[in-house]
């Protein structure tokens, strides 16, 4: 019996591979702040400080060294990847509740890096969302003008004491997202084309903001492919199974499912596809495994979105095929040369 | 250590039925998001395991070995029968809210267990304090998830005590936070699942703590089986 999770590192060490990643986040990052303000600084400086402190703190209880883990850049990126999923403007508790949990019970109960199921970003997500759904699901609204967005002090201000500046509101700072406003008018019975050209938030195909993150997010994940850092089946496959669900449903029905471009340019497609659904621990490992890995996420991220509870699906999509990857990898095991086939 | 002294032992810690035979989960997870619900579910199971076990130890030497699986089913399933119908008349909110539960009992793995691996091999005097302290240890369990999650989720301990203990009870809740946005996580399904198994970890944990101590571990002498 071969034993799974990657056998080989391609390319050099884990603080190299995970580096990258960081890097490959950064123009993303850049067109998130661009959009949606600096609040996302302030959710990212609270995760990476939380992260690292709970690893810290986990190794020093496990009896592991602390230096060399703490240093393999895991914890950082995991941070990074969950302040990229939070609204951008949370009270601090929120980041803090959601890393913390990722680091203890996702990671380190498991075992920690290289033994845990599921994508602890994702548990981080996924517990937030469930836990403070209201927190979780108010969206600033994107500038649409520079005026509109607040100060760092300000965004500061509001992560740890909830004050917002004289003569603002929550109410006024937010508005439904792309996703959202989507599922709320088709359900409505508004028609697809009639949301996209009435709705400033529609922006030009897949909301305003949303397509140029999802673009940037595209470039970091192609870099990161180019590099040899990931292999190119889990996006591909994922990215395709979004595309073919969506693109028979937008046939035959135009008027109540939008377009693939919308999904594959909307919510967090991108971010999932080459950063999350990527993660060399939790993801199928052999190459048969990975593109079934892939189009499975991409189909029920389709499937939660459209029919589900829920505006976007990165996270349950993903959770849920990291539970099928024990039984994806038994059966697309390569053959072993030499030997016959089944 | 006397036998009586053993058995309490057994079902408050050493054979716990759910720390360490990990039976009855269901009901375990599933009303355990307030105090209140955990006390409640927690007594009628005792109150189940009491008169069953004493039942089934008095018929012990009358019943056949062959048939004594469905004469225990009959015999249980005529008891939990009777405690919900006594939950109706005299609880009647709370037996609205743990709902199926009550009647569930009936399929409680550590019924029947401790009916098949104690109650028809001992006296009936045995039987008895077996049934009350395996129930008992089994409730104290419930009320510990029950208000570590109702502490997590609501910031309150024992709210709706009347629905148990009266109208008198009202002034028992007890406000942990005032103004507490409350866990959600905790009062969810995922929330008993990641509770329980703290709550078993810290028992493993306090149990390695005490076996350090000791110079020579003390052996476990009765392996309940589980029917489960």
């Amino acid at each position: 019996m071969i034993k799974s999770s990657p056998h080989i590192h391609p390319h050099g060490n884990i603080t190299r591979v995970m580096l990258n990643v960081c890097l490959a986040l950064v123009p993303g990052i850049i067109a998130h702040i661009y959009f949606f303000g600096l609040g996302l600084i302030i959710n990212m400086a609270i995760a990476i400080i939380t992260a690292l402190l709970t690893e810290a703190w986990i190794l020093k209880l496990r009896k592991h060294p602390i230096q060399p883990s703490l240093l393999d850049g895991s914890a950082l990126l995991t941070a990074m990847l969950i302040a990229l999923t939070l609204p951008p403007m949370v009270p601090w508790w929120i980041p803090f509740i959601g890393t913390a949990f990722a680091m203890v019970f996702a990671k380190h109960l498991y075992g920690g890096l290289g033994q845990n199921p599921f994508n602890p970003a994702m548990v981080g997500f996924a517990v937030l969302l469930i836990a403070f759904p209201q927190e979780m699901t108010r969206w600033t609204s994107p500038a649409f003008n520079d005026a509109s967005l607040l100060s760092f002090v300000e965004l500061v201000r509001y992560s740890f004491s909830g004050v917002l500046p004289t003569g603002l509101s929550y109410d006024a700072l937010t508005m439904a997202t792309p996703l959202d406003t989507m599922k709320i008018q088709t359900s409505l019975g508004e028609s697809v084309s009639a949301i996209q050209s009435t709705q400033k938030v529609m922006g030009e195909v897949a909301g305003f903001g949303w397509e140029w993150i999802n673009l940037m997010f595209l470039v970091g994940g192609l870099y990161l492919i180019i590099r040899g850092i990931i292999g190119w089946q889990i996006p591909a496959a994922m990215l395709l199974g979004l595309f073919l669900i969506s693109l028979i449903t937008s046939l035959i029905a135009p008027d109540s499912y939008a377009s693939p471009l919308f999904h594959l340019f909307g919510g967090a497609t991108m971010l999932g596809a080459f950063f999350i659904a990527t993660d060399p621990v939790t993801a199928s490992t052999t190459p048969r495994g990975r593109l079934i890995y892939g189009f499975s996420i991409g189909l029920l991220i389709y499937i939660i979105r459209s029919w589900g509870g829920y505006p976007d699906a990165i996270a349950f999509a993903v959770l849920l095929m990291n539970m099928a990857v024990p039984t994806i990898d038994y059966y697309t095991q390569p053959r072993v040369f030499g030997h016959d086939g089944k | 250590m006397s036998e009586y002294q053993k058995i309490i032992k057994d079902g408050m810690w050493v054979n716990n039925v759910a720390f360490v035979q990990l039976l009855g989960l269901c009901p375990l997870l599933a009303v355990t998001n307030t105090v209140v619900n955990a006390i409640g579910l927690g007594l009628a199971t005792t109150l189940t395991l009491v008169a069953t076990n004493i039942i089934v130890s008095m018929i012990r030497n009358v019943v056949r070995p062959e048939i004594r699986i469905p004469v225990f089913v009959l015999i249980i399933a005529s008891v939990v029968t009777a405690i919900e119908l006594a939950m109706n008349a005299w609880f009647h909110e709370l037996y609205k809210i743990l709902g199926i539960f009550i009647p569930l009992i009936v399929t409680n793995c550590s019924i029947i267990a401790r009916a098949e691996s104690f109650a028809s091999r001992n006296s009936v005097g045995h039987s008895f304090v077996d049934g009350l302290f395996m129930g008992l240890g089994f409730t104290v369990v419930l009320i510990l998830l029950g208000a570590m999650r109702e502490g997590l989720g609501f910031g309150t301990l024992l709210s709706q005590a009347h629905l148990m203990f009266g109208e008198t009870a009202r002034g028992l809740t007890i406000v942990l936070f005032d103004d507490y946005k409350g866990f959600l996580l905790a009062i969810l399904p995922p929330g008993a699942f990641i509770g329980l198994g703290l709550l078993i970890a810290l028992k493993n944990i306090i149990d390695k703590r005490m076996a350090a101590r000791r110079p020579t571990p003390v052996p476990i002498t009765e392996v309940s089986e589980s029917l489960a």
